[in-house]
């Protein structure tokens, strides 16, 4: 019971974090079909400026300034750089944001050095927010579940509440009529990348003292980010929520379970030869897999994912 | 900023440092991890072997008045990495390469230069590994070109048990490694060692997670939660070891935790106050074992280089031995070298450190220490500046820190 408690709390707390990151390229994919392979490149610049700025002035004025510079560099990007591969056609925009995320981490390698840096916890965050069944929960996780659902909530507002969420939502399935009707589309998608970008900086904010502020982290989340956008469906705020959360649980519960492949069959009747490597092979060695094997499950069998709206 | 400033100016330096004595100085190509999730480790190494190059060889008249060189060559942590790069060392013309940083890598490169050797006898290369303590290195797969200045794990693991012996407080046992070579050898020999000396305590889980790639370790930690277990055994190093004592730590999960690398590199800093009377280490050095020379080398280090601390004694006594049989060997030549060396007995600030000419495995005393608040006699230093120090709480002398060795060596 404790197990499955603490398990379920520590999976929601990552898997809120990866929402954080993955809701930003789902939002840029469904506005303006661009793939950003350079995601998680922003999330670690939104590490490394809020290391930069907790350095200099502590870390609370970081939590809000280094997204919103994560957002303007994410902004200068799409109108200088996006907008014209975007002329080039899909292949170009992808390419380059696959660029993208190497210069910015050999920028990051010139500019921080290719050892981790030391980003803490704030000393006021470094505590225990509650004891279940003698394991503490850390008063710092809870920050990042209230940071991440208080953004999922603003996202939402923002979306369906105001006016601008009106004109996005407009512009992402009929932009023609949008700039038709006198709205600026390009600035909006300048807008929406620079938020996207601002999203995946605020996840490095909170993911980088959390975990560990280092040039590989965005090679780390970068590919896992995807297996989210894909199994929530591509373009699917809601199903990117879900996917989520349930990649989060995935991965902290698998670490949990000690059975092997061989128990597995034999749950379902099946009596595999001993002896063998594989069939030895406990859930906890495969724990780091099994997000890709969900993925490949999903474009198999439901390939619009869990809640995506289009087909291809 | 400030840092990479003075660095590039230091390579500037060394750049124009080299091209001025590029025929007066001896050369040793340091294949380690500079980038990647253990760049931080390998930092350290690197700093480690230039200071002890600098201040325990080269001021003291250096070998046959050449200087000894470090210089760094990145293999990522990686296996293929580092035969690319002891290539590259070769090219350049190195003839002498160490590594430490992950039996994998140690492996790669006692392959390839004992292929190299057999193919360029007169070009041949020797291997001096500090810490890839793979017990295979110098057992089955040992070699005439390879020395190791660091106990192997099958030593060091049996020491610990020797140590939990009488340990009655320990019941329950949960093995976590990192998944390669090394943390497979931790669990083996701690399940081998403690089933044929504790009976009564129980392995209650044995797990191995992705080297390098685990940020977040509290699922780990649940689970160590859930077995029940008093006592941890792990051979994790680098970040592997200090993010997840910090997980621990966060859950404030009160068991102990018995380890090789808790001394240094991080991992001090991340335990804190929480790892009192918790952590173990066996090392064959930490800051509160008394010494002549070592205590004012490491106390100048630290000054030296803020934020990295001194922790490899053992890189010490490697470039003094090396030192050592180069010049009593008169000749630069790998071969001569790896002769004069082999047998050597040479005295260090903890005793004596003796290169088995058997299998190429430098024997030494080992130290079991516990992380203990600092001051009074016996915790003198803290570490990492934590106000937390290293207490010793058994000496294994280097006669009983030997084990028979399976190895048959290939002599040239």
């Amino acid at each position: 019971m404790e197990f499955v408690v603490i398990s379920l709390l520590n999976g929601i707390t990552y898997g809120l974090l990866l929402f954080m990151l993955s809701s930003g390229l789902t939002l840029i994919f469904s506005m303006m079909g661009i793939l950003n392979f350079a995601h998680a490149s922003f999330y670690m610049l939104g590490a490394y400026f809020a290391y930069q700025i907790s350095t200099l002035v502590g870390f609370w004025p970081g939590l809000l300034v280094a997204p919103l510079l994560v957002g303007a560099v994410g902004a200068l990007v799409e109108r200088y750089g996006l907008r014209r591969a975007h002329r080039f056609g899909h292949v170009a925009e992808l390419l380059f944001t696959f660029g993208l995320a190497f210069v910015v981490e050999e920028v990051v390698h010139l500019i921080w050095g290719k050892v981790a840096v030391d980003y803490k916890i704030p000393d006021e965050l470094d505590g225990t927010l509650f004891t279940l069944f003698d394991t503490a929960f850390p008063m710092y996780r809870g920050f990042m579940m209230l940071v991440s659902v208080g953004m999922l909530v603003a996202l939402y507002a923002l979306l369906t509440r105001t006016r601008i969420g009106l004109i996005i939502q407009a512009a992402l399935t009929k932009p023609d009529m949008v700039e038709a009707l006198g709205h600026n589309v390009p600035r909006i998608f300048m807008l929406v990348f620079g938020g996207g970008t601002a999203l995946a900086g605020l996840a490095g904010v909170i993911g980088g003292n959390a975990f560990i502020t280092e040039p590989g982290m965005a090679a780390a989340v970068g590919s896992i980010v995807f297996v989210i956008v894909v199994v929530g469906g591509l373009g699917s705020l809601g199903g990117a929520f879900i996917a989520s959360l349930l990649i989060g649980c995935i991965q902290t519960f698998s670490v949990g379970l000690s059975i092997s492949i061989t128990d597995v069959f034999a749950l379902i009747g099946v009596e595999l030869l001993e002896g063998s490597q594989v069939a030895r092979l406990t859930i906890t060695q495969l724990a780091p897999v099994l997000p890709y094997l969900l993925m490949v499950a999903i474009l198999i069998f439901r390939p619009r994912g869990l809640m995506g709206a289009r087909e291809n | 900023m400030k840092q990479r400033n003075f660095r590039s100016l230091a390579i500037v330096a060394g750049l124009a440092l080299a091209a001025s004595s590029a025929y007066a100085q001896v050369k040793i190509a340091y294949i380690d991890p500079l980038s990647g999730p253990f760049a931080n480790v390998g930092e350290a190494g690197l700093k480690g072997f230039k200071e002890a190059a600098e201040i325990l060889v080269n001021q003291k008249g250096g070998i046959k008045g050449q200087k000894l060189e470090f210089v760094g060559f990145d293999n990522k942590g990686s296996p293929q990495e580092s035969q690319i790069q002891l290539k590259a060392a070769i090219d350049q013309g190195f003839r002498y390469i160490t590594q430490g940083n992950g039996s994998g890598a140690a492996h790669a490169l006692i392959d390839a230069v004992n292929k190299w050797n057999a193919r360029n006898p007169d070009k041949t290369v020797l291997f001096f590994n500090y810490a890839a303590v793979d017990p295979t290195l110098t057992n089955e797969k040992c070699s005439f070109w390879h020395f190791r200045f660091d106990a192997n794990s099958e030593m060091k693991m049996e020491a610990i048990t020797n140590f939990l012996e009488g340990d009655k407080k320990m019941k329950k046992v949960f093995i976590i490694g990192q998944d390669y070579a090394h943390g497979h050898q931790v669990a083996k020999y701690a399940k081998e060692m403690l089933a044929k000396k504790r009976k009564d305590v129980k392995v209650v889980g044995d797990d191995l997670h992705p080297i390098g790639r685990v940020k977040d370790f509290a699922p780990y930690i649940a689970k160590i939660k859930a077995s029940g277990a008093d006592t941890v055994i792990t051979g994790n190093w680098g970040n592997d070891l200090s993010l997840l004592v910090k997980a621990a730590k966060d859950a404030k999960l009160n068991t102990r935790f018995i380890t090789y690398y808790a001394g240094g590199l991080g991992t001090p800093q991340a335990m804190g106050a929480s790892g009192e009377g918790k952590v173990l280490q066996l090392t064959e050095w930490h800051m509160n074992v008394p010494t002549k020379d070592t205590e004012k080398f490491a106390l100048d280090f630290n000054k030296k280089y803020p934020g990295v601390w001194f922790y490899y004694l053992r890189i010490n006594n490697m470039v003094q031995m090396v030192a050592k049989a180069m010049n009593e060997a008169k000749s630069l030549d790998p071969k001569e070298v790896a002769l004069a060396l082999e047998d050597m007995r040479f005295k260090v600030d903890t005793g004596e450190v003796w290169m088995r000419k058997s299998d190429h495995q430098a024997m030494q005393p080992l130290y079991i220490s516990i992380f203990a608040k600092a001051g009074g006699k016996n915790v003198k230093y803290d570490s990492e500046g934590t106000g937390y120090g290293w207490k010793t709480l058994a000496t294994i002398s280097q006669r009983d820190s030997q084990l028979p060795t399976a190895c048959i060596m290939e002599r040239p």
